[in-house]
């Protein structure tokens, strides 16, 4: 055994060498296959117009780079009216949803009340109906109520999320007991404790909902759809619809990616500077589609 | 009630208005809006009471194909998707340098605009007078195709929405797997390793039963996402998804509430009743099996 | 089998970005554990010594240095060509697998000729299930067992493969006081049982002296001393060893040696033939203590607890290194709690002496002392 195990620990060791070989190429064409769109459309949006059709094979760089259809981008559509509504659309949205959920979080994790734990577990079961459901009734109300084509039905049914409710209030359960009854022992307001006290200590998963909350509104398309045909209401969503369909005149395959690459840069940049909070944010609950 | 009560309560007022007026509502107005017959959505009159709406959704063509192609879509994508993310997070987790550089990369679609990124998917896969389009350059270097993704045959369409969907929805699964994974103690593999435990055995034999319930989440989760898959299908293919073929049930439920063919709530509603009738079956026959395997 | 260290050494690289170098877990280690022993590898956390091993089951490679078992040079052999069986920290039992399936885990492992049928298999496991009586656990699974039946099935699993060592990873950390001194006679019984060479690492001092054949203290990755309980309680080579073995502590005291007698603070307390002047550490084990009228040290009498067949006294001295001084005196000895000060003669044979900056021990002839 003496004499094999050199020889054999050598072999171990190749075969280590190549298993971890294959594992990086498997991941790095997997790399490959999420970054290749992106690569693409950014290519793509720097082309000329005349270039790229003039591109019977499609070509992987380009030689001489332009801006044109970033600017095409911005006058011949209104993309930045889109932009600006999708802005307005998502923070106002996504403050609203803070102030609401913190105040019903607070109110479940620190207030005592009669029915309590049976109005949790009633917030707790309508995490369980899909939207699908409750969209054809909320697009008969708002059209009722004349709000289609306006911001405010735009974001009333789209303010309250239980399951960030429940988030909040079982971080704000993690805050001991006794600074409430010292703050109470020192006269101070519920409300203003919920300021000074709860909101400071929860801030990191405040800042988490928050960022889930505006990637949700920023890429939101099915209820806006709904509600809105005015394109001066359109959020980027169905606003990259309307170009797709309508807008540049003819097939600008350039101008187009060009304003996919406008769209997404914001979410991109966010995600980069929180990425940490986001993946966390995501893996304690959030789901896709 | 007691001051403190009322406290509480005004406290939740915002919400619960919020909740009820668009939540609880609209479920139950749901149900009857989908039994009243003959509803007419400009004078908001109807002329009786009856499951026709259902028995007209269940006739038309358009829902059949678009559960047609739902199910096609679930059943390719929910399994496909699983298995990739296992191999993909199990990957992860065996190397150490660049893995936060691969986990950031694999996370990106996740917060992209779907209907953008749709966008780039039909230019690559799309076939135009102009050009076939890159998709087609590179089957081209396979002696194959030239194939038209986008307006092209059926199965092709098919393939594109399924490549399409596990391309959005893989981000997730990998996090998911990937954090189960770091979960499961080193001690186990080191008990593994000094008994000589071979890595697939290690594989099946620990980690798939370690991780199991996330898988089962996964699946689970993956199925009603899949049922309810509508956006990938426009980003691809337009808004007019019927005169694609390409129609999802979701999508036949807004088609018939506000598209074309719309201003009929009472069959988008019967239509989505359907949906989560279904969705609700697939999911208790889930757990039922999994709790059954776990048990045994 | 005996097992053999030869100048192991082991380095890591260090973590985190900004560290830079390596931190030395094990330092130039060798000792030898002797067949069919049970040996307790001792020392406080952070020592090196679940490095240590780790690099005898193999799932560590040292970074220098041999480990033999037996004649055979086993330092860079694969874990499972060792024949070892290793009881981790927090048992690492398959959550999903029943008892007797976690048993026959290590078994499904072998292949080819040493693979033996599944009757066999199941011989063996039932074998070693009776052993460590769970045998009517078997079809448990481990989140229905308390810590101590979980214990026992993590040495069943170990043991199942008829090892050559037995490798034991805090094997008691986890278990409540009373389990835990049921248990450790436990694995007392079943390693004279099986003979086999068993080797186990615990912080806890008391663990190991009370089951040991043999104990081996380590510090900062360096051997400090090894040899049987009592022997290196008796006789510790320097301060580290005195003041790690033994509850109570040691107390310990600045002390000055001059002329062969031991002076604390200026008093002579014992005198210390052969020692050469200096400065030094005295330790003096709490029952190297006898109260005398005459006695050559003097303390502020703090309070006397009696505890039944002993009795703790707790008093102050001013050489005293921590400030209170335990001595445990039989209860025949009355010392009176009411009084201001005690004094105390010294038995020559339990005071250590040692050097003020290496901390190594000072010898002195302690036979030829008149014992009060």
């Amino acid at each position: 055994m003496n004499q094999t195990s050199p020889q054999k620990q050598n072999a171990l060791a190749r075969k280590e060498g190549l298993r971890s070989a294959l594992t990086y190429l498997f991941l790095s064409v997997w790399a490959v296959v999420v970054l290749f769109p992106f690569y693409w459309m950014v290519l793509t949006s720097i082309k000329s117009y005349g270039a790229y059709n003039s591109e019977h094979t499609p070509v992987f760089v380009t030689l001489s780079p332009t801006l044109e259809n970033y600017q095409n981008a911005f006058t011949a559509v209104p993309l930045g009216g889109y932009l600006l509504n999708t802005l307005i659309f998502a923070v106002a949205t996504t403050a609203a949803m803070v102030v609401v959920s913190t105040l019903a979080a607070y109110a479940f994790a620190r207030l005592r009340f009669r029915g309590k734990n049976l109005v949790f577990g009633l917030f707790l079961s309508m995490m369980m109906i899909p939207t699908e459901l409750v969209v054809i009734t909320n697009f008969v109300t708002i059209t009722n109520l004349d709000l289609r084509n306006s911001f405010l039905g735009l974001i009333l049914p789209s303010i309250t999320s239980v399951f960030y409710i429940y988030l909040l209030k079982e971080n704000f359960e993690q805050v001991p007991n006794e600074l409430y009854k010292a703050a109470k022992v020192d006269g101070t307001s519920d409300l203003k404790y919920l300021w000074k006290v709860m909101v400071p200590i929860c801030r990191p998963t405040l800042v988490t909902i928050t960022i889930l909350k505006l990637i949700e509104c920023w890429n939101s398309y099915v209820w806006p759809r709904l509600i809105t045909d005015d394109p001066a209401y359109f959020l980027v969503s169905n606003g990259i619809q309307e170009i797709r369909e309508n807008g540049f005149g003819r097939e600008n395959v350039p101008a187009m990616m060009a304003t996919v690459v406008v769209i997404s840069v914001p979410l991109i940049l966010l995600f980069l500077g929180f990425r940490k909070k986001i993946m966390e944010g995501v893996s304690r609950g959030g789901t896709k589609g | 009630m007691d001051r403190n009560s009322k406290k509480a309560w005004l406290y939740l007022l915002p919400s619960l208005v919020l909740l009820g007026a668009f939540l609880i509502y609209p479920l139950i107005d749901v149900l009857i809006y989908s039994v009243e017959e003959c509803y007419n959505f400009a004078s908001q009159t109807y002329q009786g009471v009856g499951l026709y709406n259902y028995s007209y959704v269940l006739h038309d063509p358009y829902f059949l194909q678009a559960v047609e192609n739902t199910f096609v879509l679930v059943v390719i994508t929910v399994p496909c998707s699983t298995v990739l993310a296992l191999l993909i997070s199990t990957a992860l987790s065996s190397i150490r340098p660049l893995r936060q550089l691969f986990q950031t990369i694999y996370f990106l679609p996740y917060v992209t605009n779907t209907l953008a990124v749709g966008l780039v998917f039909m230019v690559l896969f799309q076939r135009t007078e102009y050009t076939d389009g890159l998709v087609n350059l590179m089957l081209g270097w396979f002696e194959a195709g030239p194939i038209d993704f986008i307006n092209g045959p059926h199965w092709a369409k098919m393939f594109v929405l399924c490549f399409y969907t596990i391309w959005v929805v893989l981000p997730f699964k990998i996090l998911v797997l990937t954090s189960a994974l770091a979960s499961v103690s080193e001690e186990y593999y080191k008990a593994a390793r000094v008994d000589g435990t071979s890595r697939t055995r290690i594989f099946f034999r620990i980690t798939l039963p370690m991780i199991s319930p996330m898988i089962v989440y996964l699946v689970i989760t993956g199925f009603i996402g899949a049922f309810k898959a509508y956006s990938d299908a426009v980003a691809l293919f337009g808004t007019d998804l019927n005169a694609a073929g390409m129609n999802t049930i979701v999508g036949y439920v807004y088609d018939m509430l506000y598209g074309d063919s719309g201003g009929y709530p009472s069959y988008a509603s019967a239509a989505a009743i359907i949906l989560f009738v279904i969705v609700l079956t697939i999911t208790c026959v889930n757990l039922l099996v999994t709790r059954k395997r776990i048990s045994d | 089998m005996n097992i053999t260290l030869e100048n192991l050494t082991k380095r890591f690289p260090a973590r985190g970005r900004k560290a830079q170098g390596e931190t030395t877990a094990v330092r130039d280690l060798s000792f030898q554990v002797p067949d069919g022993m049970l040996v307790g590898l001792l020392g406080p956390s952070g020592c090196g010594k679940s490095t240590t091993l780790n690099m005898i089951c193999g799932l560590e490679t040292p970074t220098s240095g041999k480990i033999f078992f037996g004649e055979e040079d086993v330092t860079s052999l694969a874990p499972e060509l060792r024949g070892v069986g290793m009881v981790f920290q927090n048992y690492a039992l398959y959550p999903h697998l029943t008892v007797m399936q976690n048993i026959l885990f290590p078994l499904e492992n072998l292949k080819g000729k040493d693979r033996p049928t599944r009757q066999e298999m199941r011989r063996r496991a039932l074998e070693t299930a009776r052993l460590v009586q769970i045998e009517e656990l078997l079809e448990r699974r481990p989140r229905e067992l308390s810590g101590g039946q979980q214990q026992r099935v993590a040495i069943a699993r170990a043991l199942v493969k008829m090892p050559r060592v037995l490798l034991l990873d805090e094997p008691l950390s986890n278990l409540d006081a009373r389990l835990r001194l049921q248990t450790r006679e436990e694995i007392c019984k079943i390693q004279k049982k099986t003979g086999i060479t068993t080797l186990f690492v615990t912080h806890d001092q008391e663990e190991a002296m009370s089951i040991s054949d043999w104990i081996v203290v380590m510090k900062e990755g360096v051997l400090m001393q090894q040899g049987a309980p009592q022997q290196v309680y008796d006789d510790p080579q320097n301060l580290f060893v005195a003041k790690f073995l033994g509850t109570p502590p040691i107390n310990v005291f600045e002390g000055l040696v001059k002329n062969g007698r031991l002076l604390l603070d200026g008093q002579e307390a014992l005198s210390v033939p052969g020692a050469p002047d200096g400065d030094v550490w005295v330790g003096i084990r709490p029952e190297g203590f006898l109260p005398h009228p005459q006695g050559t040290v003097s303390c502020a009498l703090d309070r006397v607890e009696v505890l039944g067949r002993d009795t703790s006294i707790v008093c102050a001295h001013p050489a005293c290194q921590s400030g209170t001084v335990r001595a445990i005196i039989q209860s025949e000895n009355q010392v009176d709690p009411a009084g201001k000060t005690v004094r105390f003669a010294l038995r020559p044979e339990k005071v250590f002496l040692f050097h003020r900056e290496t901390e190594e021990r000072i010898r002195f002839d302690c036979t030829s002392q008149a014992g009060l």
